[in-house]
């Protein structure tokens, strides 16, 4: 199956199941009253951030939305360190000073989270403009929603990206709303032909099949490193929790969600298609479900009791110097 | 060392940093100029002709022309810079911020901050300030305040040709995100600068005069304007200090409260519209710091709230100028409790 290998499915899995326990766990712990702020939860969408991130090391950038937590994960950032920050710890990844929405690990090319829709895609344009520029061999990545990609400045790096031949990949991952907002209503013409018109090829995958996202982002990935240039992968796939938690989703059909968790869940899809196939044993996958578990408990455990940053922490890191 | 003009200034300091750092590296719109176009290669080099001569010497790869844009190629520069480039990116006009601030104030200003410390933005935006060129409301302004209100952004206003080779050297050289402020009129002014390489540190202002009468701090092209209305005023015996921070951000509060302090008269002068600008800021910080050694309330010369207007008549009334400079400090010298 393709050329991943049964340590790189089983690897799959385990990144894929690390997101939905810990979105799982976010979700518990917020509700509880513990965590600070508001958080966007990517539970349901695993299949697209592990299907894109399993083609790309250290080297590669990717630059992420309000709801980063899932790419976090699978481009490598640790987890701890993550849950830590989403807990305002001071050693948490960033701090403490960015927190949900502005979790980065530029080490590992991970080049934010962020907090403003269609903020990552002109970052992704120069992260690509540097691996060109500095022959690294590097792609960047630029995952945006269905509401991301009505902005002015996602269409703006598709023709920047074209002109300059750079290596960028835009992600559509169309979870259906913005917000509360169908992208059914609010995206005119399609996302793959909106690539088309840019002169970039666009291909439209199942989000809830990993192997799908995979195939395709391979695709686009090694193009792009052979310096074929950008191109656009539209992803359809669901999210689990509301636009951020608390929200009622009273925009949603009676049912929509229960049905969706149950028809289409990528986890699920993928534990059916590797034991089907003798891919994977179920003895295996519950062995990592018990593993990510455990990391996940520990991290929230390690979260909690974690110190706060200190008061001169508010005046450090504006500057390199000043 | 010869004459060269603040034009040539900024192209040399660019281009010596070109020749110095493989990762620098230049983009904007015009930037070459005639890309894509039949005729002459390195067409325009900017607008005003800012980068002409790099393209030649050191490749499209490393001077790159842009689409108009500003949002994606400013956004962009920010995240070149995050990984791995030193970025000059030209914001043509600065009225143009308009339409690509989140990826200055809200990306490139914040990565330090958010990301705990771990980002480096070694980004220079260069742009092109002020009023003079007849330019009208969306051509004119100054609007630094509003980079200067943002923490994590650096900004820097070179008053000459020989500030701004220096400031620039130091803009390309320095890892934070540098908003580099050129005004318009000022492109052909010219004096003696050095051939070598040489950098102005940020934070320490210049004292291009020193008087006991009056303090004037002055910013940008106010400096010329504040050091000719100190001459005329010397004649009728009013010395003055003539203070130019070089940069707003970081601001050298030590030395304004220093010059404040000895003169306990201050004019500051500002080309930026008045509310939430430079000039009452400045004001500000030496009325809660220098209260004591004021003899007389601090004058702001600055323009009317209104936007720049194009008609002759009116821009000329509009820009602070060398008279109006002079008045405020006859007032502030003559003033007695």
């Amino acid at each position: 199956m393709l050329q991943l290998s049964r340590d790189d499915l089983a690897l799959a899995y385990k990144r894929m199941r690390t997101i939905r326990e810990f979105e799982n766990r976010v979700h518990e712990e917020f509700s509880a009253g513990k965590i600070p702020g508001f958080v966007h939860l990517y539970a349901g969408e695993e299949a697209s951030a592990v299907g894109v991130c399993m083609n790309l090391g250290d080297k590669d950038y990717i630059a992420s939305t309000h709801r980063g937590h899932g790419h976090c994960i699978a481009k490598g950032c640790d987890v701890e360190g993550m849950m830590k920050e989403i807990y305002g710890r001071k050693d948490g990844l960033c701090g403490g000073k960015g927190g949900s929405m502005h979790i980065a690990d530029l080490s590992k090319g991970m080049m934010g989270a962020n907090g403003i829709v269609g903020g990552g895609p002109p970052l992704v344009c120069g992260a690509a403009l540097s691996a060109k520029t500095l022959k690294t061999g590097g792609v960047a990545i630029a995952f945006v929603g269905d509401g991301g990609s009505n902005q002015g400045t996602t269409l703006e790096s598709y023709n920047l990206a074209k002109i300059w031949d750079l290596p960028a990949i835009f992600v559509v991952e169309d979870n259906g709303y913005a917000e509360s907002t169908a992208s059914a209503w609010s995206v005119g013409g399609s996302q793959v032909k909106r690539a088309e018109g840019f002169g970039m090829p666009g291909v439209e995958v199942d989000g809830h099949d990993f192997f799908a996202v995979y195939e395709a982002a391979k695709g686009a990935i090694d193009r792009a490193r052979d310096g074929g240039g950008p191109s656009l992968i539209h992803a359809r796939l669901d999210r689990h929790f509301g636009h951020f938690e608390g929200d009622a989703q009273t925009y949603r059909a009676a049912g929509e969600q229960d049905k969706l968790k149950a028809e289409v869940d990528c986890l699920k899809r993928f534990r059916q298609r590797v034991t089907e196939t003798s891919l994977l044993d179920a003895k295996a996958l519950d062995e990592i479900d018990q593993q990510v578990a455990s990391l996940v408990g520990h991290a929230v455990t390690a979260a909690e009791s974690a110190q706060p940053p200190s008061a001169e922490d508010l005046l450090t890191d504006v500057y390199v110097s000043y | 060392m010869a004459k060269k003009s603040y034009r040539q200034a900024l192209n040399e300091a660019i281009a010596q940093e070109m020749r110095r750092d493989p990762t620098v590296i230049v983009m904007g719109e015009d930037n070459v100029g005639g890309m894509g176009a039949p005729g002459e290669d390195d067409a325009w080099g900017g607008v005003l002709g800012v980068t002409k001569g790099l393209m030649p010497e050191f490749g499209r790869e490393r001077v790159l022309d842009t689409p108009i844009s500003e949002s994606a190629f400013i956004g962009a520069a920010a995240g070149a810079a995050a990984t791995g480039l030193r970025p000059v990116a030209e914001l043509m006009f600065v009225d143009f911020m308009g339409v690509c601030f989140d990826q200055i104030y809200n990306q490139a200003g914040k990565f330090r901050y958010m990301f705990g410390g771990k980002a480096v933005t070694p980004l220079v935006i260069r742009t092109m300030y002020g009023a003079g060129f007849r330019a009208a409301s969306q051509h004119s302004q100054c609007l630094y305040p509003i980079f200067t209100h943002t923490p994590g952004l650096k900004v820097v206003l070179p008053s000459s040709p020989y500030e701004a080779k220096g400031l620039m050297t130091q803009a390309i050289r320095d890892d934070d995100p540098v908003i580099f402020l050129e005004h318009k009129v000022m492109y052909d002014d010219e004096e003696d600068v050095p051939d070598e390489a040489y950098t102005i540190p940020f934070g320490e202002a210049n004292l291009t005069r020193e008087g006991d009468a009056v303090t004037i701090v002055a910013l940008g092209r106010m400096v010329g304007f504040a050091n000719q209305a100190a001459d005329r005023l010397e004649k009728d015996g009013i010395s003055c200090t003539v203070v130019d921070p070089r940069t707003t951000s970081p601001l050298d509060e030590d030395t304004i409260l220093e010059c404040a302090e000895e003169t306990g008269r201050v004019v500051v002068v500002d080309e930026a519209s008045p509310r939430c600008g430079m000039a009452a800021d400045i004001a500000a910080l030496i009325g809660q710091n220098a209260f004591d050694a004021l003899k007389a309330p601090v004058r702001m010369v600055t323009p009317p709230h209104t936007p720049v207007p194009f008609a002759p008549e009116l821009e000329d009334a509009y820009v602070p100028s060398v008279a109006k400079i002079e008045a405020a400090v006859r007032d502030v010298a003559g003033y007695s409790r």
